[in-house]
């Protein structure tokens, strides 16, 4: 089968790979019919998450139709077509249990902070990704869903990570009726946080990136106030006086280790690896939330360190939430939003590229070229 | 302070957005929102060690590395690239040490550099020669930033002209 094939930081390819087979008596085998790249692929594609080896398929958001199931898969059948949480979540371990899908116990063996995740290096688990032809899909007979027939598979694919992922940032902000939150990143998941910010019936909502065309979407799909930082002297200071010198109530972190806007962060943290990513979008959100606010961060840094002003977290008593998505908590509530209307996720694909392009495809999304939010691999045999 | 006539132009004509406007707004407000997820939820599971109905355990004969914070091997693994070679031996070291380790992250980093060395022995010794450009997404650069394309060809063939005027240089007679 057609694969991508990651050579190194900056190159990927397509290439022929052995067929996945069924490796665990829970265990799915999926003919991938549309898969993501995500902006969390990214920091896989740039170097910056440890143990990504040379010859991994990346892919953590795709849809596809089963074509085979280990025997304790009782509740999918060969020809369903299912949308895939990126979680790999057995459903009964201890953080299971918890709703903390993305923190299964069961499903990465080697580390112990993050649950597995399909083609997101061995430190979340070594698992094959589902840019490919085919992808084994652990735990199916808990984690996929059947798409209903009324969603569009455009939807679909995007309900396994954007969607929830924007979602869970707007949510773990404990966002209140009339609040002001601020979100760094208009990338396709700070836009759809802006998007879900509304939902919990904020009052205000602001988007901060340096894209001009990302943020002139934002502005009309979220809809949000949005800034260029390139334009602000001092984002913390704007962000003070916009909001009559208390802060937002809530700062979303939507970007994370690939963050642009401030060299020495750029230095160390994406060039020179000495951080576990640019955190300057951190930075901004500790000192842009007021006093007792939240911080949510869904933005994805390394596992080593970096660099933010934490005595400002203690000096101003601001709370942090952070949490890679619970998808399968998540998904339900989601397919209501579609289908009510209240979020439309396709409307974020720029592009949809054959997976024989993925290598084009990659550096148009990094490289933020012709106008790309979110491009969508099909493979040749959808 | 900043005065009005210093905010950027958008701010000072920022106009409210009307939230009657947009279809689903509050429809997930609530009050008990705050604290919110993720939180422990005693209600479920207040046990503290490995007391559930564990899945089945996958066999394998892939070598599969385990931190050592664990206290048994989770069930479910995925067995793509097992280690191999000098980054392998890198990534055994590695995992000789905690997640809490640097050590265990920077031998990691550093085994996947040499692993994309690896990587192209292993092409060649196939009789294929990575066409990197592509695996770049030179097309695309060339397609959608023509300016960017000639500026990092410019800069390549620059560096592939001092390197070979070094190198004459280097072999010149005495």
């Amino acid at each position: 089968m057609l694969a991508m094939d990651y050579r190194g930081p900056y190159r990927v390819r397509l290439q022929n790979k052995a067929m996945p087979r069924i490796e665990h008596p829970r265990d799915a085998i999926v003919r991938v019919t549309r898969s993501c790249i995500c902006g969390s692929d990214l920091h896989l594609y740039h170097g910056m998450v440890p143990d990504t080896r040379v010859g991994t398929t990346f892919g953590h958001e795709f849809t596809g139709i089963v074509e085979e199931v280990g025997e304790e898969v009782t509740n999918l059948k060969v020809g369903d077509h299912v949308m895939v949480p990126f979680n790999i979540a057995c459903g009964q371990c201890h953080f299971c249990q918890q709703g903390l899908f993305g923190n299964c116990h069961e499903s990465n063996p080697q580390a112990t902070a993050v649950g597995g995740i399909y083609g997101y290096s061995h430190t979340a688990g070594g698992y094959q990704g589902g840019q490919a032809e085919y992808v084994r899909v652990p735990y199916a007979d808990f984690g996929p869903r059947v798409i209903p027939d009324w969603m569009d598979p455009d939807d679909a694919v995007m309900l396994t990570d954007v969607v929830p992922t924007g979602y869970q940032a707007a949510e773990m902000g404990g966002i209140q009726k009339g609040d002001t939150v601020v979100v760094f990143g208009a990338g396709p998941v700070g836009i759809m946080a802006a998007r879900c910010a509304w939902l919990f019936g904020a009052g205000r909502v602001i988007v901060i990136d340096h894209l001009d065309y990302r943020l002139d979407f934002v502005r009309l799909y979220g809809p949000a106030e949005v800034y260029n930082y390139k334009e602000l002297d001092d984002v913390v200071v704007f962000m003070k006086h916009t909001t009559d010198g208390l802060g937002a109530d809530v700062a979303i972190d939507a970007v994370g280790g690939d963050a642009k806007g401030n060299f020495l962060h750029t230095l160390f943290g994406n060039k020179l690896k000495l951080e576990a990513g640019n955190p300057i979008a951190l930075h901004w959100a500790i000192n842009s939330v007021k006093k007792g606010g939240t911080v949510s961060i869904v933005g994805v840094y390394g596992p080593t360190g970096n660099m933010v002003p934490i005595g400002n977290v203690v000096n101003k008593g601001i709370t942090i939430r952070a949490n890679q998505a619970s998808v399968p908590r998540l998904l339900p509530r989601m397919i209501e939003h579609v289908r009510a209307g209240h979020i439309n996720p396709k409307a974020l694909i720029t592009h949809r590229v054959p997976l024989a392009d993925v290598a084009d495809a990659y550096h148009i999304f990094a490289a933020k070229l012709d106008g790309c939010i979110k491009p969508v691999l099909i493979p040749g045999n959808a | 302070m900043m005065t009005q006539q210093s905010l950027p132009t958008a701010q000072r004509t920022r106009t409210p957005v009307d939230t009657s406007t947009i279809s689903g707004w509050g429809v997930d407000a609530d009050p008990k929102n705050d604290p919110t997820y993720p939180i422990r939820d005693r209600s479920k599971n207040d046990v503290a060690s490995d007391t559930w109905d564990r899945p089945t355990q996958q066999e394998s004969a892939v070598e599969i590395l385990q931190s050592i914070e664990f206290v048994h091997k989770p069930a479910v693994f995925g067995t793509t690239a097992p280690p191999s070679g000098i980054s392998g031996a890198m990534r055994r070291a590695a995992f000789r040490w905690s997640e809490s380790n640097w050590l265990h992250w920077l031998l990691l980093m550093g085994a996947d550099r040499i692993n994309v060395v690896e990587g192209v022995v292993e092409d060649l010794t196939h009789g294929t020669l990575p066409n990197i450009p592509a695996e770049m997404g030179a097309r695309a650069e060339w397609q959608h930033n023509k300016k960017g394309f000639a500026l990092k060809a410019g800069v390549i063939l620059a560096l592939v002209a001092t390197a070979a005027a070094l190198s004459r240089g280097g072999r010149r007679p005495q």
